[in-house]
C-alpha cells in the first residue's frame, strides 16, 4: 500500500475509531493526537521492512504511551506488518492485540502500558548502536502526562551525557492527562527550556502538520552530538470535533450515533 | 564474594564479547578491573536504577548479556517494575547483581538491609534467583549465569566472607550442595548464612547435615526430594523475611512433592528467618542477625 502521509493518517484514524468502538475500549483521544506523527514516521522516515521486522539494521520505534496502542496497531496493519483482518480481533478473547501495546505483535519493539519505561530502553538501544557504530536510528514517542514519571527524567539526563545523537524523542504534547489538564495536574512548561537545559537539541512543532513533522525528523537525523527532542503540540481527539480537547475521551468509547458522526467527519 | 564475582566476570568477559556491566554509581575499588579491561562494555549509569535497568534491557535487546550492579535494595526494589515488565516479560538476558544481601550492611540501617527482595523477585515469572554462600559459590554462579540465557538475580554478600568449600564447584540450576553429611536433622541455608551454620554445627560437634542452596529459583524438586528423604527434620535458615523467602520456597517444594506422590509424608520443617520486622538499631552483622533471631 502506498499512500501519502495525510491519506495514511486518515486511514489510521478510521481504523482507530473502529477498534475503539467495536471493543468498547478507551484512550481514543491520545491515539488520535499522535496519529499524524505515526503516519509520517511509518510512511516517510522509519526504515523498517514489514516483511523482515526484526532485521538488525532496522530503525527502532518504541511507543512509550502504550495505552494509545490502537493507533500503532492500525499503522502496522495498514503497512502490512500483519493482516488487516487481524485488527477485528482487537482486545477479544485470545487475541495478540492487547489493549496496551504488546511486543507479541509483529513490528512492535517493546510492550508498554506502564508509563515511563520505553525511553530508558530506547537509551540502551541507542547506546548499543553508538558503541557498535550501527546506522539505525532509535525513536521513542512519549505522552506529556508520563513526563510526570521520574524514570523519564533519569533517561532525559542520561541521553545527552552519552551524546545519543541517534535517538529522537517525540513528545505528544496534547495538554491533557488522565485526570485533568497538564497545567492542573503537574505543569510541564516551559518544557522547551527544560529539555534545552538538560542538553537536548529541542525542536517544537505543530504535531498535526506533516511538513513540520517531516522536516523536524530530518533535522534530528543531521544532529551528530546531541539527542533530539521534538515537542509536538497536538490536540487530544484530533480529527473528530466533539472529541477534541476533551478529557472525557481519555476514557469514553463512542456510542453508535457518535461512531456514525465520527466516521462521517473522518471521511470528509 | 563481590571480589570473586568481579574476577570471574572479567574471566567470562574475555571469552564472551557480549558481556556488559552497568553500575549504579557504586563499586568503587571493586569493578575497576572490568571497567579498565572492557571500557566499551562498561557503563556507570549514575544514581538512577530505574534508568539503569531500562538501559540494560535495551542493551540486551541488542544482543548483550548485561549485568547491573549496585548495593542492597537499589538494583532490585527501587526498579522492581523495570525488572518485572522490561526484563522478565521480554525475557531479556539481564542479570541483576546486588552486593550487601541480608544484613551485610547491618549498621547502615533498614535502607541498606536487603531482606525482602528474594520474596518479591521470586514471584516474577521466568527469573532465576541465586544467593551464593561463599566466594567459591559466587564464582561458580557467575560462570553458570553468564552462560545461561535469561533474567537472573544474584544476591552477593559484601567482602571478606570466608571460603567454606574446599574445591571449585560445578553448580547446576536448582540443585543444592551437600556441605556436611549428617543424620537426623539437616540445615538448609541460602546466601551468606552458610558460614554461620557451618561453624555452629562443627563447633558443637552436632551430627546434623548441612546443604547450601546457591539457587532458590527454580528449585530442582527431585533433588530436594532426595535430600529430604534422608533426614527426619529440616531447618531452613536465611537472612530474609519469613514470608515468601527461601524457607517458603522449600515448604512449597515439599508440599508439591507430597502432592504429586514423590514424598510419602511431609517432614518436620522449621523455618528460621526474620519475623516480619525491621531492625532499627546499629550493630555488626552478627549482632543484627541475633537480634532478628537468625540463630540455630
Amino acid at each position: 500500500m502506498s499512500l501519502s502521509s495525510i491519506t495514511f493518517a486518515k486511514e489510521i484514524r478510521k481504523a482507530v475509531l473502529k477498534l475503539v468502538y467495536e471493543a468498547k475500549a478507551s484512550h481514543i483521544g491520545g491515539a488520535l493526537s499522535m496519529t499524524d506523527l505515526l503516519a509520517v514516521l511509518y510512511s516517510e522516515v522509519l526504515h523498517i521492512d514489514p516483511k523482515n521486522p526484526l532485521d538488525r539494521d532496522r530503525d527502532r520505534f518504541l511507543l512509550s504511551k502504550g495505552h494509545a496502542c490502537t493507533a500503532l496497531y492500525a499503522t502496522l496493519a495498514l503497512k502490512d506488518f500483519f493482516p488487516l483482518s487481524e485488527l477485528s480481533n482487537y482486545s477479544k478473547d485470545g487475541s495478540m492485540l492487547l489493549s496496551h501495546t504488546s511486543h507479541k505483535v509483529p513490528g512492535v519493539e517493546l510492550s508498554t502500558g506502564s508509563l515511563g519505561h520505553a525511553l530508558s530502553v530506547a537509551c540502551g538501544i541507542s547506546l548499543a548502536g553508538k558503541r557498535n557504530n550501527n546506522n539505525f536510528r532509535v525513536y521513542c514517542l512519549v505522552s506529556d502526562g508520563e513526563l510526570d514519571e521520574g524514570s523519564n527524567w533519569e533517561a532525559i539526563l542520561f541521553a545527552p551525557h552519552h551524546q545519543l545523537s541517534n535517538l529522537t524523542l517525540i513528545v505528544d504534547y496534547n495538554k491533557i492527562q488522565s485526570f485533568g489538564t497538564i497545567d492542573e495536574v503537574l505543569k510541564l512548561d516551559p518544557l522547551h527550556k527544560k529539555f534545552e537545559a538538560f542538553g537536548w537539541r529541542t525542536l517544537e512543532i505543530d504535531g498535526h502538520n506533516h511538513d513540520q513533522i517531516n522536516s523536524s525528523l530530518a533535522r534530528a537525523k543531521d544532529e551528530t552530538e546531541k539527542p533530539t527532542v521534538i515537542i509536538a503540540h497536538t490536540i487530544k481527539g484530533k480529527g473528530i470535533n466533539f472529541m477534541e480537547n476533551k478529557l472525557l475521551w481519555h476514557y469514553r468509547s463512542p456510542s453508535a450515533e457518535e461512531f456514525a458522526e465520527a466516521i462521517k467527519q473522518l471521511e470528509e | 564474594m563481590r571480589t570473586a564475582f568481579i574476577q570471574q566476570l572479567v574471566t567470562e568477559a574475555i571469552n564472551n564479547p557480549k558481556i556488559f556491566l552497568i553500575v549504579g554509581d557504586l563499586g568503587y575499588s571493586v569493578v575497576e578491573p572490568f571497567a579498565n579491561e572492557f571500557p566499551e562494555r562498561f557503563l556507570n549509569a549514575g544514581v538512577a536504577e530505574q534508568n539503569m535497568t531500562g538501559i540494560a534491557s535495551g542493551l540486551a535487546m541488542q544482543g548483550y548479556t548485561v549485568f547491573t550492579y549496585s548495593i542492597a535494595n537499589f538494583p532490585t526494589l527501587r526498579c522492581m517494575e523495570q525488572i518485572r515488565y522490561d526484563v522478565c516479560y521480554h525475557n531479556l538476558d539481564v542479570k541483576i547483581v546486588a552486593v550487601g544481601g541480608g544484613y551485610a550492611y547491618a549498621s547502615l540501617g533498614p535502607s541498606h538491609h536487603a531482606t525482602e527482595e528474594l520474596g518479591m523477585l521470586r514471584s516474577i515469572p521466568g527469573i532465576t534467583i541465586a544467593a551464593p554462600g561463599d566466594p567459591i559459590e559466587a564464582k561458580a554462579i557467575t560462570t553458570l549465569l553468564s552462560n545461561t540465557y535469561g533474567p537472573a538475580y544474584i544476591r552477593l554478600g559484601k567482602a571478606g566472607e570466608p571460603v567454606i568449600h574446599t574445591n571449585n564447584l560445578n553448580i547446576e540450576i536448582g540443585k543444592p550442595i551437600e556441605v556436611i553429611k549428617g543424620v537426623g536433622k539437616c540445615v538448609f541455608t541460602t546466601g551468606a548464612m552458610l558460614k554461620y551454620a557451618y561453624d555452629h554445627i562443627n563447633h558443637n560437634k552436632f551430627s546434623w547435615g548441612l546443604y547450601s542452596f546457591p539457587i532458590i529459583k527454580p528449585l530442582d524438586k527431585q533433588a530436594v526430594s532426595e535430600v529430604v528423604k534422608s533426614y527426619a527434620e529440616i531447618v531452613t535458615l536465611e537472612e530474609h523475611q519469613l514470608s515468601c523467602g527461601f524457607g517458603s520456597a522449600i515448604l512449597e517444594a515439599i508440599n508439591d512433592l507430597v502432592e504429586d506422590g514423590s514424598l510419602q509424608s511431609h517432614p518436620k520443617v522449621k523455618r528460621i528467618a526474620i519475623k516480619d520486622e525491621f531492625i532499627s538499631i546499629a550493630g555488626s552483622q552478627q549482632f543484627i542477625r541475633e537480634k532478628a533471631g537468625l540463630i540455630l
